[in-house]
């Protein structure tokens, strides 16, 4: 094995009561790259932060290249050569990729000097890790995939010889992972040292050298990936055997319960986001829409809900028609059964600044269970909450806390419940497990599917191509605004990766 | 990926940290007092007995608190739904206006306790709607709230200004103001609760507002976190997003909110110009609305810090004007620096010593950060 590039000893670090690490000792060898998994909550974040002089740990040490550091701020870890790419960019929308790099390492008063220095650096650092991009290209009008290149770019700059990812293909298409992948390999080959925080198990056994798995803020097992296979990886994330692809009978369709015809959406900056798009679900099945994030597939759940208006077109809920182009409302679309769990849970979805009790009526605040005149049956909500969190097994089971103290799985487990015990006739659900642990992504795709064997019309969209397919009884791909082609469950990967990136083919419907 | 938190126990949230973030706008105010020559520790005995030391004071500094407690909860109510009512000062101002047509036309004819109901509903409707137009232009034209309420607040005066000089000032006087009210729209005083503990009291202004204060003090408590109409309010406040997909109107929300701030905010005219000056003169409000933002913000907009964060602002205008009278040195203007540093610690640096204290409370009790703490009530 090579020499070590961190090695940290016996780290401890509370946060008051919850132990975020306990006793986590690691080591990193040098020139490879390492997988970080565990669960939401499991401590990855904070053993990183560490490392990266956000938080200090409690006791424990941590050694970089051998020699003993401390590391306070972020520019101490900067200064020993430590980079972090972080899950959500911290980049400057409005300012080019060469200002952004700079940002924070100007050399001089005046910037002429610094964007001169860096614009070389630039072009060094391009050479050798096929990293381009454009330099003078303003960030906002990039891709998410490039913007996330700068960020590699900028720590690089710094001289980063080890780098840390959080989390870093959420936002990014197949094809862009792919690419990141080539460049992780890449500056791997270089002799710098690559950290890799995911949740995502296929990643894990496509780039990584070793993987070490964290559970309740211990490291419970480092592997070599390639000694390792999937299955025991999530059995040792969860810690118990895990079913990574739900079983699921035959569907049973009957009658149509959401019929969308010609419908077209505009975002609001008036660009057609969902250009003339039609299709019916049933009752009892699942309709799965796949497709690269930013096709359409949020503008679409929007006015289905009736979050956002239509340009033209029209919906119809059992067979009667719902006034989509006027002022549609989320709360009558609910009366008449129809349920949404929004893709945006912390802010649409939910009050994060709510007590638990207060966010399981949201959108049902109307209902007279929970009300005594104009005033809330507070008694009756916090048990409605009870029931709830006890069928969920929703953690920490505590009605009062606050929701943004629940972690990614439990808040969606909030939504949903909220949402399905209200039996609706048809669920529309965005990006069920985005943020969500392993563990309850499997109980969330058997509620689903346990909706649609109760005759239910449910309609998921997800970025995330496995679920899509493993959920769904048919598959419908948008691009760019249009459905491209329907496929059924048994659709291989490969053929829905092209329908995604828009390569038409002969036989799309 | 989840964030770690750290917790305080309420005691220590809502209690230790306003007052270290007092203790420590006292001792700036006190070097500031060491600047102009007097002696900080005098002044502060000086203060605290202007305000509670004899009967008189206590009654003076709930006389003031009585005020900043209306528009303490005006500037918080408007506040849970994510509205910035900086119009509370014009509101005030107008609802005057309210007050005077209604005692002006009955206060020869029906007792106060006639008059007084009348006079409350006046001032509440004429508040709510001189914040209704705002609130519209906010709701339906995008207009920024904090822009229309500070330009309503000149109309308001502009036009109270033209009133009591022209049409509302009896035409043989020379001072700015509506005549004196008769009788009937006298408030009585409340002065013998606090003679009932034994103080003296020569003359104070400290009337049935009060109490009436203390009502919608609790009232606002149950409509913010009893009522659906406060519940949807605070999804509002919290996320618009997570208001429109719950099915809360923006327009209706925005409106209610304002309405009811702007009512609170008119109420306050009723302790000046009822309870003590018995007519409606030029600038009655006289910046009590703008002390209501920093009253709410001490009071973490919750009813009952707004009304102590009010009886501490009362404290500093009854004991600040002892400290002028008794200390020449220091003007009417050095109060108001004590009250701006008071505003600084407690509302703009509201949160500078909470990691501090929070670690202190970490190394300590490990227990009483963790999640077991968690059990206090939704405020």
């Amino acid at each position: 094995m090579a020499q070590a590039a961190i090695e940290l000893i016996g780290i401890n670090k509370s946060f008051g009561a919850v132990r975020a690490n306990r006793d986590i000792n690691l080591e990193i060898a040098r020139g490879t790259i390492h997988g970080i998994v565990g669960e939401n909550g499991a401590g990855k974040s904070t053993l990183m932060s560490i490392l990266y002089g956000f938080y200090q740990a409690d006791s424990g040490e941590i050694r970089v290249g051998g020699k003993p550091a401390s590391i306070k701020t972020p520019n101490d870890a900067i200064a020993l050569g430590i980079g972090m790419v972080h899950q959500h960019f911290m980049l400057v929308d409005n300012f080019s990729v060469l200002e952004n790099i700079i940002l924070g390492a100007e050399s001089d008063a005046l910037l002429k000097r610094s964007i001169a220095k860096a614009r070389s650096e630039l072009e060094r650092l391009e050479r050798e890790y096929g990293l381009e991009v454009d330099p003078d290209a303003i960030i906002e009008e990039l891709p998410v995939g490039l913007q996330q290149r700068v960020e590699i770019l900028k720590a690089l700059y710094r001289g980063a010889e080890i780098l840390i990812l959080d989390e870093p293909t959420g936002v990014l298409t197949p094809a862009e992972a792919d690419h990141l992948f080539r460049i992780l390999k890449q500056l791997k080959e270089q002799g710098k040292t690559v950290v890799l925080i995911t949740h995502k198990l296929r990643e894990i056994m496509a780039i990584t050298d070793t993987v070490s798995v964290m559970r309740q803020g211990t490291m419970v097992a480092t592997r070599e990936t390639k000694k390792t296979t999937v299955e025991e990886l999530a059995e040792l994330m969860v810690g118990r055997r895990v079913l990574l692809r739900v079983e699921k009978g035959e569907a049973e369709a009957g009658a149509v319960k959401l019929a969308v015809k010609n419908l077209t959406v505009k975002d609001s900056r008036g660009v057609t986001m969902v250009d003339d798009i039609s299709f019916d679900i049933r009752a009892g099945e699942i309709v799965g829409i796949a497709g690269v994030a930013g096709n359409g597939q949020s503008e679409l759940l929007e006015a289905i809900s009736g979050i956002r208006r239509a340009v033209s077109g029209s919906v119809t809920l059992d067979g009667k028609p719902i006034d989509l182009t006027g002022a549609a409302d989320p709360g009558e679309l609910r009366d008449r059964g129809l349920a949404h769990v929004p893709e945006d849970r912390h802010h649409v979805g939910l009050v994060l600044a709510f007590e638990e009790n207060e966010n399981s009526i949201l959108g049902y605040h109307d209902d007279p269970r929970y009300l005594k005149g104009p005033f809330l049956n507070v008694d009756a909500i916090i048990s409605d909450a009870k029931d709830k969190i006890e069928k969920y097994d929703i953690r920490p089971g505590n009605p009062r806390l606050k929701t943004a103290n629940f972690s990614g799985g439990n808040q969606q487990k909030i939504v949903l419940a909220r949402e399905i015990e209200q039996d609706p006739g048809v669920l529309i659900v965005g990006q069920p497990t985005r943020g969500v642990d392993v563990g309850a992504i499997e109980f969330i795709h058997k509620r689903l599917i346990a909706m649609r064997d109760q005759g239910k019309a449910v309609l998921v969209v997800s970025v995330e191509l496995d679920e899509i397919r493993s959920l769904s009884d048919r598959i419908l791909v948008m691009f760019a605004g249009r459905i491209v082609g329907e496929r059924g469950p048994e659709a291989t990967e490969g053929e829905l990766g092209l329908l995604m990136a828009g390569v038409e083919q002969e036989a799309a419907a | 990926m989840s964030t770690p938190y750290a917790k305080l126990p309420a005691w220590a949230d809502y209690g230790l940290i306003p007052l270290i973030n007092l203790s420590v706008a006292f001792i700036v105010a006190g070097f500031v007092v060491l600047l102009v020559g007097e002696n900080p520790f005098r002044a502060a005995v000086i203060l605290v007995e202007g305000a509670f030391g004899k009967g008189t004071g206590i009654a003076f500094t709930l006389f003031y608190a009585t005020t900043f407690i209306f528009t303490g909860l005006s500037v918080a109510v408007a506040a849970h739904c994510g509205l910035f009512n900086i119009g509370t000062e014009g509101q005030a101002y107008i609802a005057g206006l309210g007050i005077a047509i209604v005692c002006l036309s009955f206060d020869s004819v029906l007792p106060w306790w006639l008059t007084f109901p009348l006079a409350i509903v006046a001032a509440a409707v004429v508040g709510a709607l001189w914040a209704l137009i705002p609130a519209y232009l906010q709701a339906r034209r995008g207009s920024h709230i904090v822009i229309t309420t500070i330009m309503f607040n000149f109309i308001a005066a502009s036009i109270m200004v033209y009133l009591l000089v022209g049409p509302l000032k009896p035409a043989a006087s020379q001072a700015p103001q509506t005549r004196n009210f008769f009788a009937g729209a006298e408030l009585p005083k409340l002065n013998w609760i606090i003679e009932l503990f034994g103080a003296k009291i020569r003359s104070a202004p400290l009337n049935v507002t009060f109490l009436l204060a203390l009502v919608m003090a609790f009232l606002v408590w149950l409509l913010i976190w009893r009522t659906k109409l406060g519940y949807e309010m605070r999804t509002y406040g919290h996320s618009p997003k997570a208001a429109r997909y719950a099915g809360i109107s923006e327009t209706r929300i925005i409106i209610t909110a304002m309405m009811i701030s702007g009512a609170l905010a008119g109420m306050m005219a009723l302790n000046p110009v009822m309870g003590d000056q018995h007519n409606v003169a030029i600038d009655f409000v006289s910046g009590a609305g703008f002390v209501g933002i920093a009253v709410a913000l001490m009071g973490r907009l919750h009813p009952v810090g707004i009304v102590l964060a009010a009886i501490l602002f009362g404290m500093l205008y009854q004991g600040g004007a002892e400290l002028a009278f008794e200390m020449p040195a220091i003007s009417r203007d050095m109060i108001v620096i004590i009250q701006g540093l008071v505003i600084l610690f407690a509302g703009a640096l509201e949160h500078m010593f909470r990691p501090y204290i929070q670690a202190l409370f970490a190394s300590f009790s490990p227990r009483s950060v963790g999640m077991e703490a968690v059990k206090g009530k939704g405020a």
